[in-house]
């Protein structure tokens, strides 16, 4: 079984992309797909109805939804190989954009929507540094000439990613992403599976309580402002 | 009226040509043609009624469709299915879209802008992006200079630098430019600037005197090709009409944007011929 994750801010377009990914496995893989999100989804309904394909959804409430998603991981390869699906999609929620969903022995897909600035692939280093593909969306909503500026932008953060440009909703551009996924191998041991970087501290000083200001009232995780360039790359 | 500034280079990329092989329409039907070919210096028109697939068709070009959009059609270069490269590296794409949304996400100074796209593309040094902006400044009254924001600028002047990049700095060969007529800029010297590069180019347009001046006309129905016109000498006599209506209306525009109240309109050139009346 292959197993994808797609990551990306909200509204970046990953249910879109998925539904290309779907509608284009669907007969040969025999996909299952997992929704991972804060309060509210609906795409497990939407898609289970588009294509007949187990789909499910867990909320992760008052835990980071990445943190739910490594969580609940190996319990949903379980479910889809029980299914006997020949892929396991999982959608991340897409919040706080440090996070490195991504695993090994897995397809790792960063979804960024076109339209979200110049200076966006940096501000989600992690979340693209770790993927195997970031997919652009909506370039149906930009020229030419910012499409590739953006595309600059991406390789900023990491130069030899593979990037496909996609109005998603259409599926233009897809095949590359197709043809990536149907390369890339299948689970070979899935108890070997771990995160391919470390994701963000869950829980700090403040996090537990603590409402003093100032780095100094604080431990573990400290930041003074003088050493805040420090890029966070997901490892 | 044309670039004198700019000596057109002669790029490699130019010998390319791109072949439109029939997709669908909306009910499945096959077009009516069995490809169209587009080569350097080419000029053709997409006209039909809104949501008959104009932008559709120029977007298929600009993905270099494989029957994987909603048209199925299939875009060919140099009579075969392009290489992975020339689809998806920027700097090897010979083609450049310039939409009809002149809205810019991308909030960098000008200069910077084209800066990155000159280092995507990779066509040169720093000297071009100062002629890039010179050539945009052609295009339109409203000067751009390299400190402003592109999204600061209006819509005449993004479409306008927009132009004068996929010219300069993309060096494209087939440019697909999607109703510039509505971004108020200076068309003519546009097409005459185009020209001088031998371009391929392609108007999605609604505009009556674009449409006539093209090689040959695509009319668009039902998200489908209709038919391929090339009218040549039947309507070679009246474009020099059209030519003139369209510079009178040209100059009326400029007078009330210039805030004059109109008294008398002037006589249009077809009226005049006919009647020797004022409209």
């Amino acid at each position: 079984m292959k197993l994808v994750i797609v990551a990306g801010p909200p509204s970046a377009g990953k249910t879109a992309v998925i539904r290309q990914v779907i509608k284009k496995f669907v007969v040969s893989d025999n996909p299952a797909y997992l929704k991972i999100d804060v309060v509210k989804a609906f795409e497990d309904e939407e898609l289970h109805a588009e294509f007949g394909i187990p789909t499910r959804k867990v909320y992760s409430g008052d835990l980071c939804p990445d943190h739910m998603g490594i969580m609940v991981l190996k319990d949903a390869i379980r479910w889809a190989e029980e299914l006997k699906a020949g892929m396991l999609i999982i959608e991340s929620a897409g919040l706080c954009l440090r996070c490195t969903p991504y695993t090994l022995q897995a397809f790792g897909i960063a979804v960024l929507p076109a339209v979200s600035g110049s200076n966006a692939p940096l501000k989600m280093a992690p979340l693209i540094a770790l993927a195997d593909a970031a997919v652009v969306t909506k370039t149906d909503l930009i020229s030419q000439a910012e499409k590739e500026v953006f595309r600059e932008c991406i390789r900023s953060v990491v130069p030899a990613i593979d990037i496909i440009e996609t109005n998603a909703v259409q599926g233009t551009g897809m095949r590359y992403l197709f043809q990536a996924i149907g390369r890339y191998p299948g689970i070979t041991d899935a108890d070997a599976i771990t995160l391919r970087g470390t994701p963000p501290l869950g829980v700090c000083t403040i996090c537990m309580g603590k409402k003093e200001i100032g780095w100094q009232h604080h431990f573990g995780v400290i930041r003074p402002l003088e050493e805040a360039d420090n890029l966070y790359r997901g490892d | 009226m044309n670039c004198p500034v700019h000596d057109p280079v002669m790029n490699p990329l130019q010998q390319y040509e791109i072949t439109i092989l029939p997709g669908r329409n909306r009910d499945g039907r096959r077009e009516g043609f069995d490809r169209i070919v587009i080569r350097p210096g080419h000029t053709l028109s997409i006209v039909g009624p809104t949501g008959s697939g104009k932008s559709a068709f120029i977007n298929d070009i600009e993905v270099l469709a494989q029957d994987d959009t909603v048209t199925g059609r299939v875009i060919q270069v140099n009579g075969k299915e392009p290489s992975e490269e020339l689809v998806r590296d920027p700097a090897r794409k010979p083609i450049a879209l310039i939409t009809q949304n002149t809205r810019v996400i991308a909030d960098l100074e000008v200069a910077r802008f084209l800066a990155l796209h000159v280092h995507a593309r990779d066509t040169g040094t720093e000297e071009i992006i100062s002629r890039t902006i010179a050539l945009a400044n052609e295009f339109t009254g409203e000067k751009i200079t390299g400190t402003m924001r592109m999204t600061a600028l209006s819509g005449g002047q993004t479409r306008s630098l927009l132009i004068a990049d996929a010219i300069l700095i993309g060096q494209t060969p087939i440019l697909l430019l999607d109703e510039i007529e509505n971004a108020g800029i200076h068309k003519e010297r546009v097409i005459a600037c185009l020209k001088e590069y031998h371009k391929a180019v392609i108007f999605v347009t609604h505009d009556p005197y674009l449409a006539l001046i093209t090689d040959r006309r695509i009319v668009m129905k039902n998200g489908a090709v209709a038919a391929v016109l090339e009218p040549g000498e039947q309507e070679r006599e009246i474009i020099g009409t059209i030519s003139g209506m369209d510079a009178f209306l040209r100059d009326l525009r400029e007078k009330i944007r210039g805030g004059e109240v109109i008294i008398t309109a002037g006589p249009t050139p077809s009226l005049r011929k006919k009647t020797g009346a004022p409209a």
